[in-house]
């Protein structure tokens, strides 16, 4: 005991240096890991505060999960999030790569900085403008699709209660905001690639397409493999801003819409239901530490300077 | 020699051609991603009587400045969510920057015996949370910050990942043997600190300043959750509650000179738009050095120790 008290005096100047952190992440990240208590109770919110709240709400065991699991809302969140982030990912990755390839190879370096420059922009703009954006092309009876059918003489589309169309706008919105950003990832590893290779595949008589099949995505396929790795870890945590603010919370879209982090909220805010949103809280968490540690586990096995930890 | 030369740099290039086509399908994607933002201010300066007419328009029938002249007279509103939003902005990255830096350094240096156990406390974070409703629980009624200021402010001010870009910044660009002659000449690990390791690591700091300083102009979603109060909205989130109806600016105006027939005649769809491009100017003016340091900060969190 004297000793632990020696080393924490040894140590102080360390140690006052993590508190700031160390009490931000235990209220903010551990004392919430608490909270998820809530979800195997009967929620009854209290006047008398956060724990009393919690101490004083009926403990009902698995009720809450069963009855989530009982209704549709469960596969559908489930379904929405799972393929939405796998589109994402995918069409995502062979496009911001076909992006950084093309610009790697562009003659003419400075158009190649305005058109990266272009390209990066969505990513810095909130989803409550890129909201917008997309209501200024969406609207009913103002927007540009519908006048552009117009001119087609065909019928004006009611963009927001049609739920058929908007896996393909949010899929197209997310692929306009990510694409800039991940195709500079992929372009700074492009340029790190040693110049000698391809003067050897000239020399060779190697053509341009088959330079980049045979050097430029080879060596390009770790970081490719971890960045995707590290993405379906992330697999099951759905970007609330696209699926909130895009659709303008539009009830009749919910069934396309619908994610696990938007029902979450809708439980919290709208409907009440605060021990089954909890409930659908702590699946997202658990199966997303799941998929999280076997993704990094494999990021690990390939490159283990690549992995989180 | 010229001749050859401008031959052998040909060679290494794709042909002609090719070129052509590689500058027209990035040059579309480029004009696609900027294309809405100038729709909108197209959009913004358009007369609100022609909207209603033609729709959103490439070239209006009519231009106006009625949008802005509403805007800056009746906004208030808009005023304060500026002001709400630099001053969390401000205050926020200043917080998180002290927090993370510090944080980092004492988890990077080996001297520092809980170190592993910092690391783990951190990293932890990354892998598993309680979600969205206990942290609200927490925050709203354990710590009371509903409508607070610091519920904009405090959610977002750590995150394990920055920590772990900036400690892999530290330990790649600050020689270990600096450090090492600091303390033999009797510096102290604070005195280190300071005037040694952040000064070498100021493009670290300036990347999760930046990463920061974005975050807070740019988010909606903890006033979503937590703040009620209009003096408290900021910029992003009063632009969602406008979405539905002008009327909030109406009901938050000082401006009684605004009579009924005013209020009707007020230019609904413009002046949101010109919202939504006074929102986004001040990410145009930072842009250069947001992309500067962005790329810089990926190269870096590509590194790991």
């Amino acid at each position: 005991m004297a000793a632990f008290f020696k080393n924490l005096v040894k140590n102080k100047v360390m140690l006052f240096m993590v508190l700031p952190g160390a009490v931000w992440f235990f209220f903010f990240s551990y004392l919430p890991l608490v909270g998820t208590i809530t979800a195997f109770k009967q929620y009854r919110f209290s006047r008398d505060g956060f724990w009393a709240s919690i101490v004083r709400s009926e403990w009902v065991g698995w009720d809450n999960f069963k009855f989530l699991f009982s209704t549709n809302d469960a596969f559908t969140i489930t379904r929405n999030t799972l393929f939405y982030n796998l589109a994402f990912i995918f069409i995502g990755l062979v496009l911001s790569v076909a992006m950084a390839i093309l610009l790697s190879e562009l003659v003419g370096k400075t158009m190649a900085k305005v058109y990266q420059t272009g390209m990066f922009l969505p990513y810095f703009l909130s989803w409550v403008i890129v909201g917008y954006f997309a209501f200024s092309f969406l609207s009913m009876d103002r927007g540009m699709i519908n006048q552009i059918l117009g001119w087609f003489g065909m019928e004006r589309i009611n963009w927001y209660s049609e739920p058929k169309y908007w896996p393909y706008i949010l899929v197209f919105v997310n692929l306009w905001k990510s694409i800039g950003y991940n195709s500079v990832v992929y372009l700074a590893s492009i340029m790190g690639i040693d110049k000698s290779l391809y003067e050897a595949a000239m020399i060779d008589g190697a053509t341009k397409w088959q330079q980049i099949r045979n050097i430029t995505v080879p060596l390009l396929s770790p970081i490719i493999i971890i960045m995707t790795l590290l993405a379906v870890g992330r697999i099951f945590y759905a970007d609330f801003g696209l699926f909130y603010q895009v659709p303008r919370d539009s009830g009749t879209l919910y069934q396309v819409t619908n994610v696990i982090d938007t029902y979450v909220y809708r439980g919290l805010k709208t409907t009440g239901e605060i021990g089954m949103s909890t409930a659908a809280g702590l699946y997202q968490s658990v199966v997303g530490f799941v998929l999280v540690m076997v993704s990094n586990y494999v990021v690990r096995k390939i490159d283990k300077d690549s992995a989180l930890f | 020699m010229a001749e050859l030369a401008r031959k052998s740099k040909d060679f290494h290039n794709v042909s002609r051609g090719w070129n052509a086509v590689l500058h027209l399908i990035a040059g579309i994607f480029s004009f696609l991603c900027v294309f809405p933002f100038i729709f909108v201010v197209i959009i913004s300066f358009t007369d609100e009587k022609t909207l209603a007419t033609d729709g959103y328009r490439l070239i209006p029938a009519k231009w106006s400045l009625e949008a802005y002249r509403f805007v800056f007279e009746s906004g208030d509103s808009l005023l304060r969510s500026y002001g709400v939003t630099i001053l969390i902005t401000l205050v926020g990255t200043l917080i998180s920057l002290v927090m993370i830096s510090l944080y980092a350094y004492a988890i990077s240096r080996k001297s520092f015996r809980y170190r592993r156990f910092f690391s783990v406390f951190a990293i932890v974070t990354m892998l598993f949370n309680g979600g969205m409703i206990p942290t609200y629980m927490v925050v709203s009624q354990l710590m009371g910050l509903k409508d607070t200021l610091w519920a904009l402010i405090l959610p977002l001010a750590m995150n394990a990942f920055y920590i772990m870009i900036l400690r892999t910044f530290y330990s790649t660009s600050v020689p270990e043997a600096i450090i090492e002659s600091a303390r033999i000449d009797g510096a102290g690990d604070f005195y280190i600190f300071l005037r040694i390791v952040l000064p070498l690591s100021l493009p670290g700091l300036a990347t999760i300043g930046l990463f920061s300083t974005l975050g807070y102009w740019n988010d909606w979603f903890n006033a979503l959750l937590y703040i009620d109060n209009p003096d408290l909205v900021p910029l992003q989130s009063m632009l969602m509650r406008i979405e539905s109806s002008i009327a909030f600016i109406q009901q938050n105006s000082q401006n009684s000179s605004l009579s009924l027939t005013a209020l009707q005649s007020i230019p609904q769809d413009t002046s949101r738009m010109a919202m939504v491009v006074l929102a986004t100017l001040p990410i145009i003016f930072a842009y250069p050095f947001f992309q500067r340091y962005f790329v810089q900060g990926l190269t870096v969190g590509a590194v790991k120790e």
